[in-house]
């Protein structure tokens, strides 16, 4: 059975329609990015798989429950962040805050008190059980919220733009362990994110939203290859030399400083870096090199551009 | 029956820690509580200077004389800083929307009604409970009253049904503010207007009014009616002693009306944003 259902669904807002007939499932594990630009709906789809909003059309199930008839019944087996609202309590320690979640959820307080313990181990919090919510980095309320989100070892876990704003490193240690909690329960993961490295570590599945409706599902590599998401071969050369247009498979994107830099955008399946760097050594003299992947914006906005809109 | 008494204990429990936990964190900032409780006991003490400066002219007013006008003030007082604390924060709705704290309220497995309810806990408004409990000891002392169990018993549903009359109103006026962005005004007139009706003789308003605070929004119940039949006063056409047995009805009614409000309010939620 599906832990995410939904079929046909629409949600109208005053003078828009924010989810159109969207139709898709998730099985229970997966770990699925849901991507898509501001405004593609997927907020909206999130807040009606909650039970937050009504939709105006369609069917919704989560965990084979619909969450306008049984709320209640979805929240305690699903956990949810929202990445610019807080579930703590900003006036006190945080150590608390895990105290009223674990009683809102009726935990047993030897069980609360373990799966207290092995979250703020796992994410490192313990000097902060102390601090006052209010005087947490983001980074520091960000790993909170997760621990707060999965206080009641929820099945499915909905993270809405987890990472926004946070420093390479928190990225990082928030990412590891997401990837431990799977291995170790099983978790279901529904995520969305502007960011690529989210869905390149976590995800094994991408849905792609446009204009409330589903414009990709499939894997990334899948969804890079269906839009022809191309990689970037930026080179420093020794010299400034005229523009790289004669490169085989390539496409000239730039030229800086007179040649001294200048980017090959390529498809992996034409050509490889290596072909593309050999033909321009052969030539001139290379200084340095980095190769840019294909971003969450541009593969989006190519999508987008495939189903006839710039 | 022990059982069901644990029971009922540990489906209390989520709402005994978050009230706590509000307490808590209103005691963490001492100074600022105590300034606040010396507020809200100036509130009190303003409302009842009204009352003392008219009587100080007058000996009557709207068929009371100043012993019984002070029982009214007293009651109604009480009821509205009852409800106030405990409720008094649900026409606060707007700034919890827009804090995106309801979304955060949604996604917990209770009741969004409960928990709004339960998210703050006014402690400050002891201050102003306070002069009324003091203000309800003297008149109850003062006045003649012929005490029996039955005037006891309405004393206390008198109480009760107040704290559930403005109770209901706040909870009307936070399902309103779902959809009426920036409502508060309005719902303001109703809150704060119904508990002005209900320190009044209503023998003060014209007919109509008097209709609209009794039938429509019942603060009449509050403490006025209570009064012409704890203290054995005649009464009139709108204000028979029997009516302050209604109080109860009354609460219920205004309950059910709250409770509507609220349901429509919830299902007219749009999400804050994002």
């Amino acid at each position: 059975m599906s832990i995410i259902e939904t079929r046909d669904l629409v949600r109208d807002f005053k003078r828009t329609r924010a989810v159109d007939h969207l139709t898709l499932a998730v099985q229970p594990g997966e770990a699925v990015g849901y991507i898509g630009a501001n405004g593609a709906g997927k907020s909206t789809t999130i807040k009606m798989l909650t039970g937050i909003l009504k939709p105006t059309s369609g069917l919704v199930r989560t965990c084979g429950i619909d969450p306008m008839r049984d709320r209640i019944g979805v929240a305690r087996r699903v956990g949810v962040v929202f990445g610019q609202r807080s579930q703590l309590w900003w006036d006190l320690p945080l150590r608390e805050s895990f105290g009223i979640l674990a009683a809102i959820h009726r935990l047993e307080p030897s069980a609360a008190a373990a799966r207290t313990a092995r979250l703020v181990e796992q994410l490192e919090m313990g000097p902060q059980l102390g601090t006052a919510v209010r005087s947490l980095s983001l980074g520091q309320r960000m790993r909170a919220e997760i621990a707060a989100a999965l206080l009641h070892t929820p099945e499915l876990l909905i993270l809405d733009e987890p990472t926004i704003g946070l420093d390479v490193l928190s990225k990082q240690r928030l990412r590891e362990f997401l990837v431990q909690e799977r291995r170790e329960r099983g978790t279901t993961l529904l995520l969305t994110t502007h960011d690529m490295g989210d869905i390149e570590r976590l995800c094994d599945r991408v849905l792609v939203v446009d204009r409330g409706r589903l414009a990709f599902d499939g894997t990334l590599p899948g969804l890079a290859a269906t839009v022809g998401a191309q990689r970037i071969l930026v080179i420093d050369l020794a010299e400034p030399s005229p523009d790289l247009t004669d490169v085989p498979s390539t496409t000239l994107v730039e030229s800086e400083s007179g040649g001294l830099r200048q980017r090959l955008a390529f498809d992996a399946d034409a050509t490889t870096a290596a072909a593309v760097l050999a033909h321009v050594s052969a030539r001139h003299g290379v200084r340095d090199l980095t190769i840019e992947e294909p971003d969450i914006e541009d593969v989006v906005r190519r999508i987008y551009a495939a189903s006839g809109r710039s | 029956m022990a059982d069901r008494r644990l029971d009922l204990a540990l489906r209390l429990r989520p709402y005994r820690v978050l009230l706590a936990s509000r307490a808590h964190a209103q005691m963490q900032y001492r100074a600022s509580f105590v300034t606040d409780i010396l507020g809200t006991v100036g509130v009190g003490l303003a409302e009842f200077a009204e009352v003392w400066v008219i009587f100080h002219n007058v000996d009557v007013l709207g068929g009371l004389d100043f012993t019984a006008a002070l029982l009214v003030f007293a009651l109604s007082n009480l009821a509205f800083s009852l409800a106030d604390m405990f409720v008094g924060h649900l026409d606060q709705l707007p700034r919890y929307i827009r804090a995106g704290q309801v979304d955060a309220f949604y996604v917990r497995p209770l009741p969004l009604l409960a928990q709004l309810m339960t998210s703050d806990l006014s402690l400050r408004r002891v201050g102003r409970l306070s002069v009324a409990l003091v203000a309800l000891v003297i008149a109850l002392t003062t006045a003649d009253i012929s005490w029996s169990a039955t005037t006891v018993c309405l004393i206390l549903l008198t109480i009760v049904s107040g704290t559930a009359i403005f109770s209901a109103l706040f909870t009307a006026a936070g399902g309103l503010q779902f959809f009426l962005v920036d409502g508060a005004e309005f719902t303001n007139a109703f809150t704060y207007g119904g508990q002005y009706a209900a320190q009044q003789s209503q023998q003060v308003f014209p007919d109509p009014l008097r209709i609209f605070w009794t039938f429509v929004i019942p603060t009449a119940f509050v403490a006025y009616l209570p009064t012409v039949a704890i203290l054995d006063l005649p009464g009139d056409h709108l204000a028979p002693p029997w009516l302050a047995w209604c109080a109860p009805l009354a609460g219920a009614l205004a309950w059910a009306f709250g409770g509507l409000c609220w349901r429509f309010g919830t299902r007219h939620y749009q999400g804050a944003g994002g």
